[in-house]
């Protein structure tokens, strides 16, 4: 993994038309200004997990569905 | 065109009932084609199914039927991928989480399914800006709350 060290108002390239900048830095934050063409998808990594995530449970589903609708029986 | 599906066996779809997904979605990156098939009349609940993966479906609500007051602006990024020239062609669904019973399921607002019904494409946008959570419980809507 390339590591680099980078200052406020510094920018790294990635590839020719990804840029992403340092904005601010301010106790642990870090803010970054990203620009990268619009068919590139950006997201908090921890969010993109939770949805990866979600998906799976969402499809793992129910082993049939025919008493999902059903009112709930008299035990 | 025949194809297995996870709920109800083998049933024939149209290549019109084909909905790409260009780059598929988080966790099933792979799987770029999908198709909507109905659950059960007087819902607003179908089933998102796998064209090619028989064991893939999902099912996913009508959300705004489910949910009135949801609110959401698509990234541009969002509106090229999908191809979307009108809003009005854009057909929004949540993936639920079923749960049993039904009214513990939950509802993913944070990442909807958007589909364009003329040009067939569809993207699970992620909502970066929007405070709706992933697992949003269904008992919220409106619509449920009278039941069970």
């Amino acid at each position: 993994m390339l590591v680099l060290t980078r200052k406020i108002k510094e920018a790294i390239m990635i590839g020719d038309d990804i840029e992403i900048s340092i904005t601010a830095i301010e106790g642990d934050q870090v803010k970054l200004a990203i620009s990268a063409p619009k068919h590139i998808d950006i997201h908090r990594k921890e969010i993109y997990l939770a949805i990866q995530q979600e998906n799976k449970e969402a499809a793992s589903g129910l082993a049939n569905l025919d008493n999902l609708f059903k009112p709930k029986s008299d035990k | 065109m025949n194809i297995q599906s996870k709920y109800h066996g083998e049933i024939e779809i149209q290549q019109e009932d084909v909905i790409t997904f260009p780059k598929g979605i988080p966790a099933f990156e792979n799987e770029n084609e999908f198709t909507v098939l109905p659950l059960q009349e007087g819902t607003p609940f179908s089933i998102l199914q796998s064209v090619h993966s028989t064991n893939l479906a999902f099912i996913i609500g009508e959300v705004f039927s489910i949910f009135p007051d949801y609110d959401i602006e698509l990234s541009q990024n969002a509106i090229e991928t999908l191809e979307l020239d009108d809003a009005k062609n854009a057909v929004v669904y949540c993936i639920m989480t079923v749960k049993e019973p039904f009214i513990e399921s939950t509802a993913n607002l944070k990442a909807p399914i958007i589909i364009n019904s003329i040009k067939k494409i569809g993207k699970q946008v992620v909502l970066n800006q929007s405070n709706y959570e992933t697992k949003h419980r269904l008992e919220k809507s409106p619509a449920f709350t009278q039941e069970g």
